[in-house]
């Protein structure tokens, strides 16, 4: 694919189908990656349309998919929607607080062939857990993920690590062992939407960061095969921007709410750009003829030092979203990288980290500083201002 | 749980979990697990339609043969079964 040709001689098809079927979430978290003006968005799609939207997704090839939101429990159809996946041939995973997943609830979706499902967690304490989130859910979900052992899923756990909880890493995955995770997912933040707002509370320092490498590299040493860990650096302390959705419409497709189709969860912010909705046109020409797909296919688009650059084939030229935020141009190289020439606008918010209070926050003193949450009002407030953050 | 490798006398089957299935829009064979997917194309894909938690590998290996006859087989699928034991793919059934 990635040949000497640098136009879009081959299209593959999607492999990953994201429906993030609500925004509705009981949770408030402040690194969402959800859109901050998912306020604005319109209706959501129905039941119907969601069928037919899978039943599309899967004639182009997809086979892996997640339902996600916000909270796709919020939603009452998930029942139909996981039986009709089963049906298509699609390995699926509900993508989940825990949040409302009573007994009926997963008693259902394991009738109906749900292959998988990814809880998250905040933290492995009750009080950051619960502050992060800004609720009440710690002991709800220790039941939720004896529920999903009982209904003998394999336990996915997912961790969105940052600078409040990072330091409890030990903690975090004596936790995971407590509950018999088969995979683990220590996911360091990626600051889009809320994270990005809230980035200076979120990014840990350089020194956070290697205890919590050296600590997961010790406990995966003990633990072995029992549990798969994968710990996931933030890019912010990278020198080379990663391989974003291994390629622009390469592999991965995000369907929304409302039914907008994106390449990625964060496409829809790129200004200048159209992404059609499944409510106008069908999935194999969204994936294959629409602009927005086409537009980052390939290496045309690209400018120096991407151009010209030995590694564009690899990582091809990180994340355009990233390159946006960042830079103001969804074009530029992602200043992850240490070649592009606003570089410093990382190392700046990377040096910023390494002063701040590297202790593990409690909320009580966090409470102190601006922090966001995810929620309807402050979605309202920041579509007002909708900006990338140029600096 | 304490599992073997795979021997010739050992009955095959899939990971807990993992799903094999014929995908269309790719003409080949493919094992799905939480948060991926291999594609098993050819050879690959002709032995693993044989991992049924009922067949032996010795028994695998002689339904391929019949399948492609002329073919002495025993080495390559002993050794694919190897690599998809270490990659987590396939396990030997406990004794029944």
């Amino acid at each position: 694919m990635q040949g000497a040709g640098s136009v879009q001689s081959k299209i593959n098809n999607p492999l990953w189908l994201l429906a993030e079927v609500t925004y509705k979430c009981p949770l408030h978290c402040v690194f969402c990656y959800n859109p901050v003006d998912y306020t604005q968005y319109g209706p959501e799609l129905s039941t119907e349309e969601w069928l037919r939207v899978l039943r599309e997704g899967r004639e182009i090839g997809c086979t892996q998919l997640g339902f996600s939101g916000g909270e796709p429990l919020m939603r009452d159809d998930l029942e139909i929607m996981v039986a009709e996946a089963r049906k298509l041939g699609y390995y699926s995973n509900l993508i989940t607080s825990g949040v409302g997943l009573t007994e009926k609830r997963i008693a259902a979706f394991k009738q109906g062939g749900l292959d998988h499902i990814q809880l998250s967690f905040q933290d492995s304490t009750r009080e950051i857990n619960d502050f992060i989130s800004s609720t009440k859910t710690f002991e709800l979900k220790s039941k939720v993920a004896k529920l999903i052992k009982q209904h003998d899923y394999p336990m996915v756990l997912n961790v969105v690590l940052h600078r409040m909880n990072i330091d409890h890493i030990q903690q975090i995955l004596e936790m995971a062992e407590a509950m018999g995770a088969e995979y683990l997912e220590l996911a360091n933040t990626q600051y889009y939407a809320w994270a990005l707002v809230n980035r200076d509370q979120l990014l840990p320092s350089r020194e956070q960061l290697e205890r919590a490498e050296r600590i997961t590299n010790e406990f995966r040493a003990r633990i072995g095969d029992r549990m798969k860990i994968y710990f996931v650096v933030p890019d912010y302390y990278a020198t080379r921007p990663k391989a974003c959705m291994n390629g622009w419409g390469s592999v991965f497709v995000t369907i929304q709410s409302d039914g907008t189709v994106l390449p990625c969860h964060e496409a829809r912010m790129l200004p200048g750009m159209t992404f059609p909705s499944v409510r106008e046109h069908d999935l194999r020409w969204i994936w294959y003829d629409s602009p927005g797909f086409n537009h980052f296919r390939g290496d045309e688009w690209m400018k120096e030092p991407c151009r010209t650059c030995p590694e564009k084939s690899k990582d091809f030229g990180g994340c355009r979203c990233q390159a946006y935020m960042l830079t103001g141009d969804a074009a530029n190289a992602d200043p992850v990288c240490d070649l592009s020439p606003h570089h410093d606008v990382v190392t700046a918010a990377v040096a910023k980290a390494q002063h701040a209070q590297t202790k593990a926050a409690t909320a009580k003193n966090m409470t102190a500083q601006p922090i966001v949450f995810r929620d309807d009002k402050n979605s309202r407030k920041l579509s007002q201002k909708a900006q990338p953050e140029t600096t | 749980m304490a599992e073997r490798n795979i021997e010739l006398n050992s009955v095959i089957e899939l990971q807990r979990h993992f799903r094999f299935q014929w995908e269309p829009a790719q003409q080949a064979h493919v094992l799905l697990y939480p948060e991926g997917m291999v594609k098993l194309p050819g050879s690959a894909g002709e032995i693993m339609k044989r991992v049924d938690g009922v067949a032996t590998a010795e028994a695998i290996v002689a339904d391929l043969e019949k399948t492609f006859p002329g073919a002495d087989l025993r080495q390559d699928v002993m050794e694919f079964l190897e690599v998809a034991y270490a990659r987590g793919w396939i396990r030997a059934k406990q004794n029944q």
